[in-house]
């Protein structure tokens, strides 16, 4: 255990690399399952039905990483683990009665009685909503250091809206990759609409953050740091330009950089991700515990990342099967 | 009402809830790799009717377990903040086991389980089948550690309040995880046993005469028969383990108040913990001691030893673990009796289903949600009975509720009951209107106007 040096160092560092990796990938999967559901009341009845159909074999798996990261905070950081889940109670019931909604709705829109599918489809898109919007409310609150004032309230309001519109902007990304004709035409023109969202979220949340805390203010605004730091936002930029020009030419005759909205979306959540990490980096509850603070005892912590090693390739490997088994446009789902 | 209380029965509810699901799920999922592998190898249709039939009620019951598992891994945090804090180095990694080598497992192979038959090799599509079965098996594997080892803790020594683990062999295979284990899944077969058979049941007696029907008819009950006997024996020994390591708990469900030889096995009684004996009780001389201690003359453990001197008491709430108990021993009773009479009858004159008089598949459709019933009263038995430690002997519940607002926790509360509720007549009600569908021979799922049909994608049955 003394392979890499003191274990109390490095044990946490990786654990909070892979909370990070987790957060990540579920914000990029869920994301565009989560946005596909804000944009459904903007379909007509079997658009919804192909934009189900797009997201019906990975929903599941998508959430799975929210669980893993929840476990990872709370199996790694159990202390950081109670101080933010008990700070965030109200958002997280509401993100859970969400997750619920959405998530029943998936089967019970085509199992109930043909009657009820429009009930089921507004419970879908519900749930879809107050799991984006609290998303977002947390996000908020947690980049305010989870204190409750009057204006650390109205941010979280903010970054809520935006982080619902730029889920529906990945959502509808990846409607232009797996859907066509006017659906395709449709995600389009919802692409249009929700990039403000993206824009205007990474905007304020890199405004704030340095704003709110000195301390984020010195990591980025000191030398030569900043030089160092100045492609994250750069490239931010440019992806953002070439987005747009995407968009305005999408889509194109024989469908091809169809693929590119959604994968440029997907880096520049990483670019934003990278960023946000940077800013909090090492503080797990920010300002306030660190994750050398908050992290469980090494030989816990030992057990776990053993199996993490081991296990982690496979589940990505069998991730990847599933994508690769459900690629190409989405076509009807059904059990046969 | 406190904090504490509306926490648990908050957790209560949710884990109520949670359980009914992977309870099906876990035994389903091996009982769709029979219908399939029942195909391949006789080709029959109707075990891929069987197949098709119950995959819908699989994808439905597992959406459910899901979301309302998810809830649960919240919960911790946002309710129960000091069991993380307290046994985090053993509760950790066993949680974390689960979601790496079950959650991701089940979730992935599911999608191709479901949509995949057309899009893979054969192959494939029951490697897929038989991987979403053994994910959800792993899945109850290491939350069932997890749970025996809060009430069996083993594996650890307590440094300023925080359990470290010393030996994970034996905190894995704490005393009370195989009999834990075996009760708990031999009572998810017996809860998909009878809902198969419930359920069919029900498509029979509305007309339904498929060779589909007739088959999950028959194996379920016959499932139900061989299963109901070993989980009595696997409940006995489950019984005899509790014993040993917890007798407060066993004193709790008998209703034996003072430890000493000749108890009585009480059948019937309302225990009353202010004069701390028993009201209208009708007992069998000597029972108790019987069953727990093969002999007459055993000396039984009685709630009085749980008193501490000052009056504190240190046994669980009696009347909820003494009903319950009772609730889980008569289900399991009628669940006896039902399946071996069925399949008596069935093979009697080799009649099959046409065996069955009337009012049998009429008492099966009901029966249909007996493991439900049998599952619940058992695990408030053993919940309620750890009362009113979390962790036995190490953690108490109040010391490790969190101190949210009483009236948070009460509005919170009520949204999970209403969706719960909701969501539950919701459930039964797809299935019985999944069973009349089938009976009637209509594709199950969203019919579309016959021009459009061709070119609209259907979305998922």
């Amino acid at each position: 255990m003394t392979l890499f040096g003191d274990p109390a160092i490095w044990l946490p560092l990786a654990f909070a690399a892979l909370l990070g990796l987790s957060i990540l990938i579920y914000v990029v999967l869920d994301g565009f399952d989560l946005g596909v559901g804000v944009l459904f009341p903007f379909a007509d009845k079997d658009e919804k039905d192909s934009m189900i159909a797009s997201i019906g074999p990975f929903w599941d798996a998508n959430e799975t990483w929210l669980v893993l990261a929840i476990g990872i905070l709370l199996v790694a950081f159990p202390s950081a683990h109670g101080t933010i889940l008990t700070a965030l109670y109200l958002p997280v019931a509401v993100m859970l009665v969400g997750l619920i909604l959405r998530g029943v709705s998936f089967e019970f829109r085509v199992k109930a009685p043909i009657s009820h599918k429009a009930a089921w489809d507004r419970a879908f898109y519900i749930g879809s909503m107050m799991t984006a919007l609290s998303q977002g409310y947390m996000l908020g609150m947690y980049i305010m250091g989870l204190q409750v004032t009057a204006f650390t309230l109205a941010f979280s309001v903010v970054t809520a809206v935006f982080l619902t519109v730029a889920y529906s902007f990945i959502g509808a990304t990846w409607l232009i990759l797996k859907t066509e004709g006017d659906l395709q035409r449709k995600a389009v023109a919802w692409s249009k609409g929700g990039i403000w969202g993206v824009v205007l979220g990474l905007g304020a949340i890199s405004v704030a953050s340095p704003l709110v805390s000195q301390r984020i203010f010195d990591k980025w605004f000191s030398m030569p740091e900043f030089f160092l730091l100045l492609p994250l936002p750069l490239m931010s930029g440019a992806l953002i330009v070439l987005l747009w020009v995407a968009l305005r030419r999408l889509p194109t005759s024989d469908d091809s950089f169809a693929w590119f909205p959604f994968a440029a979306t997907i880096v520049l959540f990483v670019l934003g991700f990278f960023g946000m990490a940077y800013s909090f980096y090492p503080f797990i509850v920010p300002d306030q515990i660190t994750i050398y603070e908050a992290a469980s005892a090494p030989e816990s912590l030992f057990i776990i990342l053993i199996g993490t090693l081991f296990v982690l390739p496979m589940i990505l490997g069998y991730t990847a099967l599933a994508y690769t088994v459900f690629r190409g446009k989405a076509t009807a789902l059904s059990y046969d | 009402m406190d904090t504490l209380i509306l926490s648990r029965i908050q957790f209560g509810a949710n884990i109520s809830f949670h359980i009914l699901f992977p309870t099906i799920t876990i035994a389903l999922g091996w009982v769709l790799l029979f219908f399939k592998l029942r195909f391949a190898g006789t080709g029959d249709q109707k075990w891929l009717e069987a197949y098709r039939f119950w995959v819908k009620v699989f994808a439905l019951s597992f959406a459910m377990g899901v979301v309302s598992g998810i809830t649960m891994s919240f919960q911790f945090g946002t309710n129960w903040p000091g069991f993380m804090e307290s046994v985090g180095n053993i509760a950790g990694p066993l949680l974390a086991y689960e979601v790496m080598t079950a959650f991701f497992l089940e979730a992935v192979f599911l999608g191709i389980m479901l949509f995949g038959m057309s899009k893979v090799p054969g192959w494939l599509h029951t490697l897929s089948t038989f991987l979403v079965a053994f994910g959800t098996t792993m899945s109850a594997f290491w939350i069932l550690v997890l749970n025996s080892w809060m009430h069996t803790p083993a594996g650890f020594e307590m440094r300023d309040g925080v359990a470290f683990a010393t030996d994970w062999w034996a905190i894995i295979f704490n005393p009370s995880m195989p009999y834990r284990l075996v009760h708990m899944l031999l009572a998810s077969g017996l809860t998909v046993a009878f809902l198969l058979a419930g359920l069919s049941a029900f498509r029979w007696l509305i007309g339904d005469r498929s060779d589909g029907v007739r088959a999950t008819i028959k194996t379920g009950m016959t499932i139900g028969a061989i299963l109901i006997p070993l989980q009595i024996l696997a409940g006995d020994f489950h019984g005899l383990n509790t014993l040993e390591h917890q007798p407060q708990k066993v004193a709790a469900m008998e209703g034996n108040w003072e430890t000493g030889p000749n108890v009585p096995l009480v059948l019937f009684a309302i225990p009353n913990e202010e004069t701390r004996s028993n009201d209208f009780e009708i007992a069998i001389p000597n029972g108790a001691s019987l069953i727990l201690k093969h002999s007459p003359d055993g000396v039984v453990p009685g709630l009085n030893d749980f008193v501490a001197e000052d009056g504190t008491v240190q046994h669980p709430p009696v009347a909820p673990v003494f009903f319950s108990f009772r609730i889980m021993v008569a289900t399991g009773m009628a669940m006896l009796l039902l399946s071996w009479t069925a399949v008596f009858l069935m093979a009697r004159k080799r009649r099959g289903v046409e065996g069955l008089p009337k009012p049998m598949l009429w008492a099966m459709v009901p029966m249909a949600f007996s493991g439900w019933v049998a599952t619940l009263a058992g695990w408030y038995t053993t919940e309620i009975g750890r009362q009113p430690w979390l962790v036995q002997g190490v953690l108490t519940t109040e010391a490790a509720v969190a101190d949210v607002p009483a009236p948070m926790v009460a509005s919170t509360l009520i949204v999970y009951l209403v969706i719960y509720a909701a969501l539950l007549s919701a459930y039964i009600g797809v299935l019985f209107y999944l069973a009349r569908k089938a009976t009637k021979g209509e594709p199950i799922g969203p019919r579309m106007p016959v021009a459009e049909e061709a070119a609209v994608t259907v979305a998922a049955e």
